[in-house]
C-alpha cells in the first residue's frame, strides 16, 4: 500500500474556479432535435459505416463498425431514424470536416437489446472484445482505446485511477465520483481483474473532499485492497506520468509506457463506462460534460454522443458578453472554430468564454531567457529552447530536446513574463514534423515503387529477349532437320552457320509459300461453265502480264524454291 | 641515427599498412552523396528537372552536372537543403523547369475512360489499376502527383485534385504573425 506521496518537478496552481459548477448535480440533457455522431470517435481511427438514409434505430444499436487494431464501435445514441451520412465539422481546432450519421431522435429512447457480459466465465481475449464492441475509449480527453490500453494483460502491478481532475473549471470527474463512485470502483475492479494488477490507487486532487469522502466510502464498502490518495492540487497532476509519479515515484522516461514498468492509469469515467459496458452490457452512448465558464447556470450534464455544442450550451444561457467557447479546460482546451459541433467521447468541458474571464492574450513580446517555463515545466524541458527551434523551423534540434515530451499543459505559456504562447509553437512544430514524417514515408513508399518497376520492366525485357532467343533456336534446329536432306541443293544463298537470320528468313519464306499453296480456294468446285470460261479468261490475262517480270526474277528465285522442293 | 631512421621507417610501414586495410576493409560502394541527394528529393519521379526520375537527377548534381534549382515538387524548402547538404548557394526554383504546385493526386474520369492502359503504362509508381478496355483507377495514397499520365491519355479524362487537409493531417499554423512595413 502506498504510504507516502512523492513530488513532480514544476507545475503551477492556477485558480480552479470549480466551485461554479461543483455543486450542481449530473442531470441529463434534454433530448436536442437531432444527434450528429461522428464516426472517428477514437484517435486514429475511424469505423465503417453500417446503417443507411432512413433506417430506424434503436438507443445502443451499433451503426460504426470498427475497423483496424485501434477501431472501436459507435453507436446510436438514442432511438430514431439516420436522416443522413455525410460531413459534418468536428469539435477540433482545425474545424474540418468528416463523416457523421445524423440521427432524428424519436423520443421513446427505446434500448436496442442488451444483457451483461459474464467476464468471470470469459476469455480475457472475449472481454477486450466486448469493450471495443462497446466503443470504450479513455475518457479523460484523449479518447484512446481502452482495450488497447488493457494490452497483454501482464506485467502490471498497479492500476492506478485518475481523477485528479487538475485543469481549472472542469467537475465532470468530481461529480461522477461523488455520485456514482460504487460504478466507478466496480468497473476499476473489472479492470484490475482484465489486467492482472496486484493494487488499486484511485488518486483524487485534495481539493475535491467530497469525492475522496464518497469514493472513500465505496472502497470499504467493497473491501479488498482499494487505496484512495488524495494527491495535492498542483496542475497537472491529473497528467498520467504526474499521477503516476505522485503516486508511485516512478518516473517514466522518455520514449516508454507506463505499462513497461508495471503501472497502467485509467481515469475514473473511463472505470465507469467500462462498469456499464461489461456489467450491462451499454455501450458508450453517454458521458459527463462540465459546461461553465461565463453562463448563468453552470451545470454537469450526462450529455447523448452527438449532441450539438450550441444546443448544450444555450440550457446554461451564457450572458452576452461570451465572445469564445472553449472545448476542454482553460491550460490545455481549443477554442471551438463553430459552435454546431457535436459533444464526442472526449469532451469532458465547454466553458464559455468572456474577455472578463479570460482577458484576451496580451502582445508576445520577446524571450528574456528569464527561465520561469523551465521552472514551471513538469515534463522537466527546457521550453525556451523548445520555442527558439521551433520558432526557428529547426525541427531536427527541437526532437533532439524531446519536444514530444512536452505534455502540451502550458504552464510555460502561463507563467511566460512574456506572454508568448509556447505551446502554440510546440503544437505548430510537432503537426511539422508528423506531415514531413508522412511526406518521407510517402517518398520512401514512392522511391521503392519506381526501383520496383523499372526493376520489372527491365526483367520483362530480358524475359522476351530470353523467350525470342529460344522460338529461334527452335526454329533453327527444325530448319536444321529439315533443310538436312535439302543440303546439297544447288543454290544457297550463304553457308546456313554463317547468317543464321537469313536462313530463318529463308525458312519463314518457304512455310508462307507451303501455306499458301496448301490452302485451295473453297469456291472454286462445282462452278457454271460462265464462271469457268470467265476464270480461265482472267488466267490466261495474268499470265500474259506476269510472263515478262518473272522472267527477270527467274535468277534469285532459286534459293526460294531450295526449301520448298522439300517440304 | 640508424635507430631513428629505423624507427621512422617502421612506423611509416605500420600506418601504411593500417591505412591499406582500412581501404579495403571499410570500402564505400557506391556514392554515399547520391544517396543523401535523393533522400532530400521527394521521389514524385515526375521528370520535371529533365532526368528520367529522382534518382538520375541526384547523381547528375553529385556529379555537378544539373543544378540544384530544377525539382519544382521539391520546391524552395527542398532547395534550401539541396543547398546546405552540398553547400552550394541558394537559387530560386528554375522557371523552365516548372513551378511549385500544391500537393495533388490524379483522378481518373472513370465514365470517360476507354481502358487503354496508357495511363498504366506512364505511371513511374504503378499506382493507376485497370486492365484492356477495362475501366483504370488510381489508387490515391501511392499517387506522387507526377502529372505523367495526363499526356498520354486520348480522352483527357485524367485530371489532377489537389490533395484536401483532412483531421489526420491538419497542421496547426505557424504562430508568428509577419508584420510587414507599410509603404
Amino acid at each position: 500500500m502506498i504510504t507516502r506521496l512523492f513530488n513532480f518537478r514544476g507545475g503551477i496552481k492556477p485558480n480552479s474556479h470549480k466551485n461554479e459548477s461543483a455543486e450542481a448535480a449530473i442531470r441529463p440533457a434534454p433530448m436536442p432535435p437531432w444527434l450528429v455522431v461522428p464516426l472517428r470517435q477514437s484517435t486514429r481511427a475511424t469505423a465503417r459505416c453500417i446503417v443507411h438514409v432512413g433506417d430506424k434505430v434503436l438507443k445502443g444499436q451499433r451503426i460504426g463498425e470498427p475497423e483496424g487494431n485501434l477501431g472501436t464501435a459507435v453507436h446510436a445514441p438514442t432511438s430514431g431514424t439516420v436522416t443522413e451520412v455525410g460531413l459534418y465539422p468536428l469539435a477540433h481546432p482545425s474545424g474540418l470536416d468528416t463523416r457523421c450519421i445524423v440521427i432524428e431522435p424519436d423520443g421513446e429512447e427505446r434500448w436496442v437489446g442488451h444483457k451483461g457480459f459474464d467476464y468471470h466465465n470469459a476469455t480475457r481475449e472475449q472481454a477486450l472484445a466486448q469493450l471495443r464492441d462497446c466503443g470504450i475509449v479513455g475518457l479523460g480527453g484523449a479518447t484512446f482505446p481502452s482495450h488497447v490500453k488493457l494490452g497483454k494483460g501482464s506485467g502490471i502491478d498497479t492500476l492506478i485511477l485518475n481523477g485528479a481532475e487538475c485543469e481549472p473549471w472542469i467537475t465532470c470527474d468530481d461529480r461522477l465520483m461523488r455520485e456514482r463512485a460504487a460504478d466507478i470502483l466496480a468497473g476499476a475492479a473489472i479492470l484490475r481483474e482484465l489486467i492482472g494488477a496486484r493494487q488499486l490507487v484511485v488518486g483524487i486532487e485534495d481539493n475535491k473532499p467530497q469525492a475522496i469522502a464518497a469514493m472513500q466510502i465505496a472502497a470499504t464498502a467493497i473491501g479488498g485492497e482499494v487505496a484512495v490518495m488524495p494527491v495535492p492540487s498542483l496542475y497537472p497532476a491529473g497528467g498520467e506520468k504526474q499521477l503516476i509519479r505522485v503516486l508511485t515515484g516512478v518516473e517514466i522516461p522518455y520514449g516508454k509506457l507506463a505499462g513497461e514498468f508495471g503501472i497502467q492509469c485509467f481515469n475514473v469515467g473511463t472505470a465507469h463506462a467500462v462498469y456499464r459496458a461489461l456489467a450491462h452490457g451499454e455501450p458508450l452512448v453517454s458521458r459527463i460534460v462540465t459546461v461553465t465558464g461565463n453562463v448563468e447556470h453552470p451545470a454537469n450534464f450526462e450529455v447523448l454522443i452527438g449532441t450539438p455544442i450550441d444546443h448544450l450550451l444555450a440550457l446554461c444561457v451564457p450572458r452576452p458578453d461570451s465572445d469564445r467557447t472553449l472545448m476542454g479546460g482553460p491550460m490545455m482546451g481549443f477554442v471551438l472554430p463553430r459552435l454546431d459541433v457535436p459533444v464526442v467521447k472526449g469532451t469532458n468541458c465547454i466553458i464559455s468564454a468572456s474577455p472578463k474571464l479570460f482577458p484576451p492574450p496580451q502582445p508576445e513580446q520577446p524571450c528574456i531567457r528569464c527561465g520561469e517555463c523551465a521552472r514551471a515545466c513538469p515534463a522537466e524541458l527546457q521550453p525556451f529552447e523548445l520555442y527558439w527551434f521551433s520558432r526557428a523551423k529547426n525541427f531536427g534540434k527541437a526532437q533532439e530536446y524531446k519536444l514530444f515530451d512536452c505534455i502540451e499543459c502550458g504552464c510555460c505559456a502561463y507563467v511566460c513574463p512574456s506572454h508568448i504562447p509556447l505551446v502554440d509553437y510546440y503544437r505548430f512544430a510537432k503537426s511539422e514534423i508528423w506531415a514531413r514524417e508522412r511526406e518521407k514515408s510517402a517518398a520512401d513508399q514512392a522511391r521503392e515503387r519506381f526501383e520496383f518497376r523499372n526493376y520489372r520492366q527491365e526483367r520483362e525485357k530480358e524475359e522476351k529477349a530470353a523467350k525470342l532467343a529460344a522460338k529461334a533456336a527452335e526454329t533453327r534446329a527444325k530448319l536444321a532437320d529439315t533443310a538436312a536432306p535439302a543440303e546439297p541443293a544447288p543454290v544457297a544463298p550463304a553457308p546456313p552457320g554463317d547468317d543464321p537470320k537469313k536462313a530463318l528468313i529463308a525458312a519463314a519464306l518457304a512455310r508462307a509459300k507451303a501455306q499458301k499453296e496448301s490452302v485451295q480456294p473453297r469456291n472454286t468446285e462445282s462452278l457454271s461453265p460462265a464462271t469457268e470460261a470467265e476464270i480461265a479468261e482472267i488466267e490466261a490475262r495474268r499470265q500474259k502480264t506476269l510472263t515478262a517480270p518473272s522472267a527477270t526474277l527467274e535468277p534469285r528465285s532459286p534459293s526460294d524454291h531450295s526449301p520448298e522442293s522439300t517440304a | 641515427m640508424l635507430t631513428a631512421l629505423l624507427i621512422m621507417t617502421g612506423i611509416a610501414l605500420v600506418l601504411g599498412a593500417a591505412l591499406g586495410y582500412a581501404a579495403i576493409r571499410f570500402k564505400v560502394e557506391g556514392d554515399p552523396l547520391v544517396e543523401k541527394i535523393d533522400a532530400i528529393l521527394p521521389q514524385t519521379q515526375c521528370g520535371q528537372c529533365s532526368y528520367p526520375g529522382c534518382k538520375p537527377y541526384a547523381e547528375a548534381i553529385a556529379k555537378g552536372e544539373a543544378d540544384i534549382n530544377q525539382c519544382p515538387p521539391g520546391g524552395e524548402e527542398g532547395i534550401r537543403k539541396l543547398s546546405d547538404l552540398l553547400g552550394r548557394e541558394f537559387k530560386p526554383l528554375s522557371e523552365e523547369h516548372g513551378v511549385e504546385k500544391p500537393k495533388s493526386v490524379a483522378l481518373i474520369d472513370e465514365l470517360t475512360c476507354i481502358g487503354c492502359t496508357l495511363c498504366i503504362q506512364a505511371c513511374p509508381v504503378d499506382a493507376i489499376v485497370g486492365a484492356a478496355k477495362q475501366m483504370h483507377t488510381v489508387v490515391d495514397p501511392l499517387c506522387t502527383g507526377c502529372e505523367l499520365c495526363l499526356a498520354p491519355c486520348p480522352v483527357d479524362c485524367i485530371t489532377m485534385v489537389p490533395v484536401p487537409d483532412t483531421v489526420q493531417t491538419w497542421k496547426w499554423k505557424y504562430p508568428v504573425v509577419e508584420i510587414r512595413k507599410s509603404a
